[in-house]
């Protein structure tokens, strides 16, 4: 039984003396440097604390399982009557509390810093939605929303998971590298949390509330993130995706995404076939639907209804126009998705929905033009 | 004062009714003790399996087995449990068991007020549960329950969780009047507040706590209720309300829930070391004062659970200064009980054990926190594993262990009967093993990055969260060897003398009695010197 | 005994009422610190501040959200302006009911950063009152305010955040825009 003691002393110093080791590994163990210097101090506060935190370890469980070793009664020790020492207890209250403002004064430092409110250069409102992040740049009035890109079928074990799983995005957001950015943060619903790691930023996204935080990147790179911050379903699916790129490659990203703004909206003006509609509906479907309605339109109900055999979307076109462009109330269903997706994604989605699974055969098979969308919303305009 | 103490002799003329009403209608301190630990044993393996729902589902990247609707479902109540149903309501057990022998009182100062506090529980855990198998699912939000997830956004089913957190919360506050009571006014003649045990004095000041919080819960879910029901705005910003005021609220409860939930190990942790050491415990005086300090100051830290929500500056640096400061009473523990044990004359029977882990592995849990109250390393660990690994230390090896660690101490009391020491030795190391492999991991994988309530995760997290599933699944079996070792050492095995621990007589007066004590014990008060 | 069964029954009623104590605790410590970016109604700047200290330009940044893809159109009609501390500035907005129905909407502010609300007086603004919009109808409202010199010198910018809220179920008595 007394083997067992020894064991034990030696079994925890050994778990404690390979963390170090462990420790000074790739960051699969240990928090991210990061690319900025608030990242970097950051890191480095969390190590110093670590360190200190370890060697109180190594003294206070070193003394502990030495006298644990040391006066086991089945090696004969004695007990000692004491049980009191007014010095001692000073003694060791005051190194306590010093160790404590030898903490207190670099956490300080490194938390003023981070509390910068001065000027950006360029300033982004991040809205998080349930379930995706919207993006959008004040200066350069540019918009969209950024949804998860992992398959469905990936995550449902149907087909092999990619190595971005869970950390790809159809639209990242695009930043200038040695350029302050300043986010403005807020949620659309419920509380969300935006964070990138490799910024060392996150600030919760509560709504009817703005917070701040800011970062300037040195590095051009991919950094992702996530939301950390319980909002509901599909908490684990809305990751961060930002792409640092040279100043001169964000100017000519931006020229683009405006350029294809307009590209969007001459698209509605086109005349489509039921084809070219049904195929990009497709694509919208498994963008914005499958998360609820599921890929095979079956959905999950009695929350989220199913699609496949649904009298509305088999013969009720206005009603379906109306639920696509206003939402379903109360909050926790269908989102006003006329306020996310322009007119041909709406148009083409319902015209994939009419004529996907056995709606095909089932239901009235019509299809609904961009053009029938921006008579909608003109519809009650004076 | 002595009003409820019987006026008649116990010896053996009515010992406990017959039959299942014995249980329903008990007004008996040591009935009730035992109703509040068999409930708590129950909750563990529900709250347990939920863990294990979970762990299965985390043991892969990808969706298994269930969808993340009910994985939300699941670390709600996990959570709900376990806090409520397990922790809280055990220690209850144990105070009814050992406050009114350790004082030398006849019983709980209120003993029909102590059977209702019981019942209350299975009433409101009977709606929690059975609001998993609604149609609209059960609690989704977290245990934690933030607005507007929990209010504008939460299933129908949201009301039944209100109501069964007012009546967790009466069960609470009821159980503590009780208590403070009986401490304050039925202690045996000679028996001065800083004569008392310590376990005791744990108590005392838990349930002042419980006093001063619980109510602060009951009306944050009150609020809740008149927002979703009756068109208020508290937590509603288009009425002129905040989101955040519900967290401010919460946690000011929240914050010393936490301290109810590990004050009372603090007070067992001191009686087994004293005992085992066989010297007595090092640093009385200091310890009541830690404990009184750790209490008060529990007060105003409750912001650390919310740097990211975008506080002012000053209003970070103060919680994070007011939090690093809690780390001074609660280490001042830890030196006095290492103090005890050294130049002690120490044997390791399964209490020790456990009391021990105890030590160690919340000192870990101590360390993370320290370690979370860095407000801007905090901006890193908020919301992700490394603060699920924290609360797991502090909680499982933490209050899980001292409340074990308290029953393997006292069950020969309460049956007269020695545990198998063997078995309780198996089950202390596999357990001690299993909980490392579990939440260690954890640090790791929050540190790299993998947040918090999430049902699925990239792959570079997938190694950890196998080592921390397999972790897990053992440590859920181990438990249910502790059952098999709780029921033998009630039914068959050595008989235990009223000492029961060499030298335990000096100790406290609960190892003058017999093992097992008669249904009314002290119907006399013993003097105390 | 009683005595102590009655204190404590007294205590749990106390924190009972302490818990709803925090909610008027919190708004005006909210007004105090500028946590949250929390704006209280009308107010001006103080006479004592005025000539104290110089004025300065600061950028002011309009920021607007629906909240929950609340249908109305609402921007503001620039996106940012520079202005000196201390000088009355007006800042339009446009809201459209573009829906069929007769809607009310709630405009909440909030300034970022927190600290710089204190200083960030408004003196008139559609966020104070409710506003019923009619199906189709379109107003221009106004937001007059002005950025108290005492202001800190290290806020270089302030953002004001309007989130707009469908309020019509909630609301019996609205104002009405635009009369």
């Amino acid at each position: 039984m007394e083997l067992f003691k020894f064991f034990f002393h030696r079994l925890l110093v050994v778990f404690l003396g390979l963390i170090p080791f462990s420790l000074f590994a790739d960051w699969d163990l240990n928090m991210t440097r990061g690319v900025t210097e608030t990242s970097l101090e950051i890191f480095n506060l969390h190590m110093l604390i670590f360190w200190i935190c370890v060697w109180i370890g190594v003294v206070v469980f070193g003394i502990m399982f030495w006298s644990l070793f040391k006066y086991r009664k089945s090696s004969g020790a004695v007990a000692a009557k004491f049980d009191d020492n007014f010095w001692l207890e000073i003694g060791w209250t005051v190194a306590a509390t010093l160790i404590l403002v030898v903490m207190a004064i670099p956490s300080t430092q490194v938390l003023v810093k981070a509390y910068d409110d001065s000027e950006g250069e360029i300033n982004i409102m991040v809205t998080g939605y349930q379930w995706k992040w919207q993006y959008k740049y004040l200066e350069d009035n540019v918009a969209f929303f950024s949804n998860l890109a992992t398959d469905d079928e990936a995550i449902h074990n149907r087909i092999p998971k990619g190595e971005l799983y869970l950390r790809e995005v159809d639209e990242p957001l695009v930043i200038p590298i040695n350029t302050k950015i300043r986010f403005l943060i807020t949620g659309n619903d419920v509380i969300h949390s935006f964070w990138v790691p490799d910024f060392a930023v996150k600030q919760d996204a509560v709504p009817g509330f703005i917070n701040t935080a800011w970062t300037n990147v040195p590095k051009p790179g991919i950094y992702r993130g996530n939301c950390t911050e319980l909002c509901g379903i599909n908490h684990a699916f809305m990751p961060v995706v930002v792409r640092a790129v040279e100043k001169e490659e964000y100017t000519a990203w931006v020229a683009e995404k405006i350029a294809l703004a307009e590209v969007e909206k001459l698209l509605t003006e086109k005349e489509w076939t039921k084809e070219e509609l049904i195929e990009r509906g497709e694509k919208v479907y498994t963008k914005n639907c499958v998360a609820c309605h599921q890929v095979n339109g079956k959905g999950i109900p009695p929350v989220f209804p199913a699609l496949d055999g649904s009298n509305i979307v088999m013969s009720d076109t206005s009603r379906q126009i109306e639920i696509l462009m206003e939402g379903v109330g109360p909050s926790y269903a269908m989102q006003a998705f006329g306020k996310q997706l322009g007119e041909v994604d709406i148009a083409s989605v319902i015209t994939y929905t009419k004529n996907a699974w056995s709606n095909k055969e089932k239901g009235d098979g019509k299809e609904v033009t961009p053009k029938d969308i921006v008579e909608y919303k003109k519809r009650i305009k004076l | 004062m002595s009003t409820i103490v019987e006026t008649h002799d116990d010896h053996g003329h009515h010992g406990p009714a017959k039959g299942l009403t014995r249980w329903l209608f008990t007004t008996n301190h040591k009935d009730i003790g035992t109703l509040y630990l068999w409930f708590s044993f129950l909750m563990l393996f529900i709250g347990g399996a939920m863990a294990m729902v979970i762990r299965a589902e985390l043991f892969e990247p990808g969706l298994q087995i269930i969808e993340p609707e009910f994985f939300n479902q699941m670390t709600t109540n996990h959570g709900l449990i376990m806090v409520f149903g397990v922790i809280m309501p055990a220690f209850v057990g144990l105070a009814n068991w050992m406050i009114p022998m350790q004082i030398g009182a006849p019983d709980m100062a209120l003993p029909r007020l102590n059977n209702l506090s019981f019942w209350l529980l299975p009433m409101a855990f009977g709606i929690l549960i059975s609001t998993l198998f609604m149609e609209a699912g059960g609690p989704n939000f977290g245990w934690t329950f933030y607005a507007p997830l929990s209010t504008t956004y939460a299933p129908e089913t949201v009301t039944f969780f209100i109501f069964s957190v007012h009546i967790m919360g009466a069960s609470s506050i009821l159980g503590s009047i009780n208590i403070i009571t009986t401490i304050l006014n039925m202690r045996a003649p000679g028996m001065t507040l800083m004569k008392m045990p310590l376990f005791v004095w744990s108590w005392l000041i838990t349930a002042y706590l419980l006093i001063a919080v619980m109510p602060v819960l009951a009306g944050a879910v009150t609020m809740m209720l008149m927002d979703i029901h009756f068109g208020t705005s508290f937590f509603n910003a288009a009425g002129g309300g905040d989101p955040v005021l519900f967290q401010h609220i919460f946690w000011f409860f929240g914050h010393p829930e936490v301290y109810i939930m590990i004050l009372p190990a603090f007070g067992i942790a001191s009686h087994i070391i004293e005992t085992f050491s066989r010297k007595p415990l090092f640093g009385y005086t200091s310890m009541v004062y830690a404990l009184t300090s750790i209490a008060i100051l529990s007060f105003v830290v409750w912001a650390h659970h919310m740097f990211t929500v975008g506080m002012p500056l000053a209003g970070e640096l103060f919680f994070m200064y007011s939090t690093m400061l809690i780390a001074i009473p609660t280490g001042v523990k830890v030196f006095n009980w290492i103090a005890t044990m050294f130049k002690g004359s120490i044997s390791f029977e399964t209490p020790m054990l456990f009391a021990i882990a105890f030590v160690a592995l919340f000192t870990i849990g101590g360390f993370s926190g320290l370690m979370l109250a860095i407000v801007p390393a905090d901006f890193q660990y908020h919301d992700t594993y490394f603060v699920v690994a924290h609360f797991h230390y502090v909680l499982v090896p933490g209050s899980l262990f001292g409340i074990i660690a308290g029953v393997y101490y006292w069950i020969p009391k309460w049956t007269g009967i020695m545990y198998d020491e063997i078995l309780g030795k198996l089950h202390f190391w596999l357990s001690f093993i299993s909980v490392n492999l579990t939440f260690f991991p954890m640090h790791f994988v929050g540190l790299a990055g993998m947040p918090r309530r999430y049902p699925d995760y990239a792959l570079q997290f997938a190694d950890f969260n196998a080592i921390i599933s397999v972790g897990a699944f053992i440590f859920g079996l181990t438990q249910l060897l502790f059952l098999f070792i709780v029921i033998k050492s009630i039914r068959a095995g050595k008989k235990a003398n009223s000492e029961v621990w060499e030298g335990a007589g000096e100790l406290g007066l609960e190892w003058t009695l017999d093992s097992p004590p008669s249904y009314h014990t002290f119907t006399v008060q013993p003097q105390v010197k | 005994m009683g005595k102590t069964v009655r204190n404590l029954i007294l205590s749990t009623i106390g924190m009972f009422a302490f818990g709803f104590l925090l909610v008027p605790i919190y708004d005006v410590f909210c007004e105090i610190t500028g946590l949250n970016g929390k704006v209280t109604g009308p107010s001006y700047v103080s006479e004592e501040s005025e000539g104290i200290f110089d004025k300065r330009e600061v950028l002011v940044q309009f920021i607007t959200h629906n909240n929950e893809s609340m249908p109305w159109t609402f921007k503001s009609q620039v996106t940012q302006v520079r202005v000196n501390t201390g000088e009355q500035q007006e800042a339009f907005f446009i809201f459209e009911n573009t829906t069929d129905k007769d809607m009310i909407g709630q405009v909440i502010p909030s300034v970022s950063p927190g600290r710089g609300a204190q200083y960030f007086h408004k003196t008139e603004c559609f966020c104070f009152e409710s506003q019923l919009l009619k199906s189709g109808q379109r107003v221009e409202l106004p937001v007059r305010f002005i950025i108290d010199p005492a202001m800190p010198k290290d806020i270089g910018s302030l953002s004001l955040g309007y989130t707009l809220f469908d309020i019509t179920k909630s609301t019996e008595k609205p104002s009405l825009a635009g009369l």
